[in-house]
């Protein structure tokens, strides 16, 4: 058995003739999106968020006064992420300490996409506390890692600009792909692209690869397109959050959550 | 915009959408891999007009009805062993039923092969075959997993046969009825395993063996002759592989191989591979007089050409003749697989065809042609470098030039002689199609390549620059410019340096003769700019003749023990391209300040004779110099020259006294004994300097003036020899051609008496010239020459050594029937030279000598380069013109639209093929028969039976002439554009 899937690994064809990925998807099809936005511990927001097989956990604090003076900044709230990578989450166990320098760069990232989006000028002096852990990964964490931020962050009662929906876009060839799993990421350019669906604005493009300057454009564009699509699965979700929190279902609710639902509405 | 969905899978369906699966990393690591799939209702069934799927087919609906057993109709979805031994049916023409190719079967094929796996793919894409890619592990209906203690076999036969069962349903759906399935066309599974066959009967699928199937067909009887025989119970097809199995023997350890050495019981020598046999190699070892022959895989035990070796010898009666065939690696292992060598236990079926081609060869051959044999114990040096390769295209699994994936590749070397390289590579595809540099890193015994990595792409293949780069890197070539440090060794006037005016402070002028008022002239070839020598001659007052010979004095600008000295000597020779000059000296002082161009005052090293009218040396002197030569000719000018009675000038004069002389100098040498050999050479036209499109190939012509200058040259090497041996007599720089052992010869005589009725006497040089002047064909003005150039090939080649290295009575030099010899005339090109120079000046005590030429270690240690690189310099010299000649060829082939004939001769016969030699090219090639031919390996000929050529046998011996055509024909594989030729006459081979 086990020499048998190693080759297959080996020789896993990107895009078959068929037009069929190695998981059965085709170019522009994205995965199983899961979301559960119940309570997790004392957080004031959180949720779980998984594309395919990759799956993480955001849990929001705040705001709330931060912990040590030298952070505040007078005239909003300052975002602090954390992030923290399960060493069961990839095949090969291994412990990311929290200083490791890629982990560091990943918070930086989250954080830099979420600055424009938050109205920290709401919350002076205060800060808002981001702990994302990644649980399972099979590509495409940071865009779950956005995702799962956006919605821990509205389950949390933030006022945001807008959502923010991130997602992967590789080129085989010439041909975009979307929603790239840990072996697609192996073996083509890929670029990660958040989006704020309402504006249209675009809050992130990076890419660690190297993407030939005629095909950016493609998955640039097919990458904002999804990132509506993938909007419309979040909102489904707090939508439906909202539903049983508000039918009574849920714990003690806030006003809060009525508010954004109908500011939802006009998006 | 495009359509973007989620697709959904259900935790409900993970037990067939999720896998979990543990693989061994190469560090031996255990990862765990979860992988997740997306099975869908829209994989298309193919049909045309299927109403049940939105895809567009192109499998006919009413399937193929010409067959017998199914009357209704029916379509053949073939399982992976079909693929896997039946390839060339499937790949007939006359074969064309629609056919169902299922997902499983491609992986599982692409697993077993990729060769075959792109045989498959090509296949799918063909227009005369009717195939459908049926995605069936992504359908929802036909997914399956493996259940609990099943071998992956035995899943993938069960996914197949329930693909089969859902086609078989799908049908009716196709035609959009319900109707009774008896009128439907039928899905047969074609399958030669009888267990599958057997249970498939049992779920009432239709289902046939490939034997069964064909017989049924239309075109039944050519279609059988393409079955290749299997047993039906020899295929356990994917078998579960053992463990990594050794398939080398270990090396001796270092000391028991250097006892052994020491004690005699093993041998040390030079493992050389054999170019047209890669199963076969062969050690010369002082123990036997032939080089003893390493036959098949296990007995090379991963020695690579270069290296050396210590060798165990096999008792008497297991002695061989080497074969008498060529097997070509790119054939025999055509459809090895780079990535599953990783795990050779799918090798057996190469090692059997190895083993049947080793076997075939032996018996067959007489007794008295035994050569001993025996087997690699151990490496005592490795001589691996860099070698030029390509990327073998069929190798590669992934070529979509974005793929950033590793992957493992063969690198096929540019060198017949190596064997294929195993290397990992993320840049495969970009690679293709270029000459690239790879190293081989090690050999292990379990593995069957070696495994090598990529250094770096030196550019497109066929490209002139790539082209001339290899050929530098394949022939270790030191081609980089000059150092700064060396360069500053240069006189710091730069090319305004000139003579100084004569006086006694001057430096340069110190000791030296003021020979300028002399009719000194250089004869060199066209476009010549490093002229090295120059000559003179006058009559004396006494009736004597003075002639003079004026060598470029290197050796008062390059001083010993200076960077630019040290760099000539690692540089050893100037390198000849057909297009490019790799210089030894840098060009201010090769083209400029020694160069004796005319008209101007140069600084040389003068060799000058007092000889009688009939060429006798009275006396010789050697001295410093200098002059100022008065003309520059090609060999072509000074003949028109000489020839033209009008001119009656000193210089003419001059040249005419010369050649009388040489005449006189080459009778003499020839009657000494001196032979006079062949090789092929051939000049380059080039269309213009920028291009340097090779436009025709043409031979070299030999003219009297060429054989005046040589016969000079030889004088005074001769004479500087002598000298510098008597001065120096423990560390002269001298040269030496050893006379060739007799066994060299005995092929060469045994063809000649067998096909021409001639004798080669070898006794000594003499004899031998002598014997080569009577191998004359009065009907064939060629055929003399053709003996001449094998003939050299039986010679040794000439060396460089230190006279007191070696015993006093092996100084000879074979091919000039000279006693003693050197190199003193060539010192810009050559670094010997510069060394005999150095002798030279100390031994006339114009300067004293440098101390490290009065070290015997050191004269040996310069030389042992010296020789290499000379060596290296002579291949890559043939190597470039054999590049040119193939572009020439190609541009001709081009411009006369059609093929290209010339008339070659026979020089070797192979039990499969024929060695020609190509006169007018100077190529050799080979013709090869896919068909089998009579092989008389006694009397030298090969047979076409007369099935093949339509009437009456057509026998083909060595040293027949024939015509061939000649065409370049691509290597699909390495991009290497190789000469291929066919016959046209006595027989046209082309379909043979």
């Amino acid at each position: 058995m086990v020499r048998q899937m190693v080759v297959e690994s080996v020789y896993c064809k990107i895009l078959n003739d068929g037009g069929f990925r190695s998981d059965g998807r085709r170019q522009y099809e994205l995965r199983d999106i899961n979301i559960d936005l119940g309570q997790q511990g004392s957080a004031d927001g959180s949720a779980s968020v998984s594309h395919g097989l990759t799956q993480v956990l955001v849990s929001v604090f705040g705001p709330r006064e931060a912990k040590m003076r030298s952070q505040t900044i007078h005239d909003r709230a300052n975002i602090n992420v954390e992030v923290a990578v399960a060493p069961f989450s990839t095949g090969e166990r291994r412990r990311r300490g929290r200083g490791d320098k890629r982990i560091l760069e990943f918070a930086s990232t989250i954080k830099s996409t979420f600055e424009p989006v938050i109205q920290t000028a709401l919350y002076p002096r205060s800060q808002i506390d981001i702990f994302v852990q990644i649980l399972q990964q099979d590509g495409g964490v940071l865009q779950a890692c956005i995702n799962a931020t956006t919605l821990a962050l509205a389950s949390a009662g933030i006022p945001l600009l807008d959502f923010v929906c991130a997602v992967t876009g590789g080129v085989h060839s010439t041909s975009p792909l979307l929603d790239l799993t840990t072996l697609e990421e192996n073996d083509v350019p890929h670029v990660t692209v958040a989006v704020m669906p309402r504006t249209g604005k675009v809050t992130l493009v990076t890419m660690e690869t190297r993407l030939h300057v005629d095909r950016f454009e493609d998955i640039f564009r097919v990458g904002c397109e999804a990132g509506k699509v993938i909007h419309k699965e979040m909102r489904a979700a707090v939508k439906e959050r909202t539903r049983s929190v508000g039918s009574g279902g849920g714990p003690d609710v806030g006003d809060r959550d009525v508010v954004m639902e109908e500011r939802m509405e006009d998006y | 915009m495009v359509d973007i969905t989620i697709r959904k899978r259900p935790d409900t369906e993970a037990v067939i959408t999720q896998r979990k699966f543990f693989k061994k990393t190469a560090r031996g690591k255990v990862i765990k891999v979860l992988r997740e799939r997306y099975l869908r209702d829209d994989v298309g069934c193919g049909i045309q007009g299927c109403h049940a799927c939105a895809e567009l087919g192109n499998l006919p609906p009413a399937g193929e009805t010409g067959h017998s057993a199914f009357p209704m109709g029916h379509f053949l979805l073939p399982d992976t062993n079909v693929f896997l031994s039946q390839m060339d049916l499937m790949e007939s023409n006359l074969f064309s039923p629609p056919i169902i190719l299922l997902q499983t079967v491609l992986d599982e094929v692409r697993h077993r092969s990729l060769p075959l796996y792109n045989r498959l793919k090509a296949l799918t894409k063909a227009d005369d075959k009717r195939i459908w890619v049926f995605y069936n592990e992504y359908r929802s209906e036909t997914a399956i997993v493996r259940e609990e203690g099943e071998t992956p076999n035995d899943r993938n036969d069960r996914g197949i046969r329930k693909a089969t069962t859902w086609y078989q349903s799908h049908i009716p759906l196709a035609h959009g009825r319900s109707a009774s399935s008896s009128a439907m066309p039928k899905v047969v599974l074609l399958t030669d395993d009888a267990a599958n066959r057997r249970k498939a009967e049992a779920e009432g699928l239709a289902v046939s063996s490939v034997r069964r199937y064909v017989e049924g067909t239309k075109d039944s009887n050519q279609l059988l002759d393409l079955l290749a025989v299997v047993g039906e119970d020899s295929i356990e097809p994917t078998r579960a592989v053992a463990a990594r199995s050794a398939l080398y023997a270990d090396y001796l350890p270092t000391a028991a191989v250097l006892a052994g050495v020491k004690s005699n019981q093993l041998h040390q020598g030079h493992f050389n591979a054999n170019p047209y046999n890669y199963l076969e190699g062969s050690v010369s070892v002082p123990a036997f007089t032939k080089p003893v022959l390493l036959v098949g895989r296990e007995n090379m035990n991963r020695a690579v050409h270069g290296d050396i070796v210590a060798i165990e010898v096999f008792d008497e009666s297991e002695w061989k003749a080497p074969a008498d065939e060529v097997v070509d690696q790119e054939t025999t292992l055509k459809n090895d697989d780079a990535e599953d060598s990783d795990e050779e236990g799918e090798g057996e079926e190469v090692l059997e065809q190895e083993k049947k081609v080793i076997q075939s060869e032996e018996n067959k051959r007489p007794p008295s042609e035994k050569q001993p044999t025996g087997r690699v114990v151990g490496i005592i040096k490795r001589n691996w470098r860099a070698y030029v390769c390509h990327i073998d295209m069929s190798s590669l699994s992934n070529t979509h030039s974005t793929s950033l994936s590793q992957q493992t590749v063969f690198a096929t070397p540019v060198s017949r002689l190596l064997p294929r390289i195993r290397l990992r590579t993320r840049q495969a595809p970009q690679l293709v199609g270029q000459k690239i540099l790879v190293t081989i890193d090690r050999w292990d015994n379990t593995s069957r390549y070696p495994e090598g990595h990529f250094v770096r792409a030196l550019g497109k293949a066929e490209s002139k620059e790539a082209e001339q780069e290899s050929l530098l890197l394949e022939f270790d070539v030191p081609y980089r410019p000059f150092g700064k440090a060396i360069l500053d060794c240069l006189p710091v006037e730069g090319d305004k340096w000139v003579v100084p005016p004569k006086s006694a402070s001057s430096s340069e002028w110190r000791d030296r003769e003021d020979l300028r008022q002399l009719t000194i002239c250089s004869i060199d070839p066209p476009g010549c700019q490093d002229i090295d020598d120059a000559l003179h001659a006058k009559r004396l007052p006494n009736g004597n003749i003075e002639a003079g010979v004026h060598i470029a004095d290197v050796s008062h600008f390059v001083l010993p023990d200076n960077p630019m000295d040290t760099e000539a000597a690692a540089r050893g020779t100037t390198v000849y391209l057909v297009d490019k000059r790799i210089d030894m000296l840098p060009s201010l002082l090769g083209t400029n300040l020694c160069s004796l161009r005319p008209y101007v005052e140069r600084l040389a090293f003068s060799v000058i004779w007092e000889l009688t009218p009939d060429a006798e040396i009275v006396n010789v002197r050697f001295t410093k110099s200098v002059i100022a030569s008065k003309a520059a000719f090609t060999y072509e000018e000074a003949q028109l020259r000489k020839d033209d009675p009008h001119m009656q000038d000193e210089i003419t004069e001059s040249l005419r006294l010369l050649n009388s002389l040489a005449i006189k100098l080459k009778a003499g040498r020839m009657a000494a004994g001196a032979l006079n050999l062949a090789s092929p050479e051939v000049k380059i036209h080039l269309d213009s300097a920028e291009s340097s499109d090779p436009v025709d190939v043409e031979q070299k012509e030999l003219r009297e003036t060429n054989s005046l200058v040589e016969e000079f040259m030889l004088l005074a090497n001769i004479s500087v020899a002598k000298k510098i041996q008597e001065t120096f007599p423990q560390t002269a720089v001298l040269r030496r051609h050893l006379p060739p052992p007799r066994t060299n010869f005995e092929k060469l005589q045994d063809i000649l008496k067998k096909r021409k009725g001639m004798t080669l006497d070898v006794s000594s040089s003499g004899a031998l010239a002598a014997s080569l002047d009577k191998c004359i064909d009065t009907n064939e003005p060629a055929f003399n020459t053709l003996v001449r150039i094998m003939a050299t090939r039986c010679m040794l080649s000439a060396e460089y050594f230190c006279s007191g290295s070696v015993a006093r009575d092996t100084f000879g030099h074979y091919g000039l029937a000279s006693p003693i010899y050197t190199h003193f005339t060539s010192p810009i090109r050559r670094y010997a030279d510069v060394l005999a120079h150095r002798q030279l000046a100390a031994s006339i005590a114009y300067a004293p000598l440098h101390p490290s030429l009065h070290s015997k270690s050191h004269v040996e240690r310069v030389l042992d380069v010296v020789n290499r690189r000379h060596r290296m310099a002579q291949m890559a010299s043939r190597a470039s013109v054999e590049f040119y000649v193939g572009l020439a060829l190609k541009a001709r082939g081009e411009r006369e639209q059609g093929l290209v004939q010339e008339e070659a001769f026979v020089i070797r016969t192979f039990r499969n093929g024929l060695g020609v030699f190509i006169s007018k090219l100077g190529i050799e090639g080979l013709v090869m028969f896919k068909r089998e031919v009579k092989f008389d390996p006694d009397n030298y000929t090969v047979t076409l039976p007369f099935e093949l050529t339509g009437n009456n046998d057509v026998t083909i011996a060595v040293f027949d002439k024939v015509t061939v055509n000649v065409e370049i024909e691509k290597d699909k594989n390495t991009q290497r554009g190789r000469v291929k030729l066919t016959l046209a006459k006595p027989i046209d081979s082309r379909n043979m």
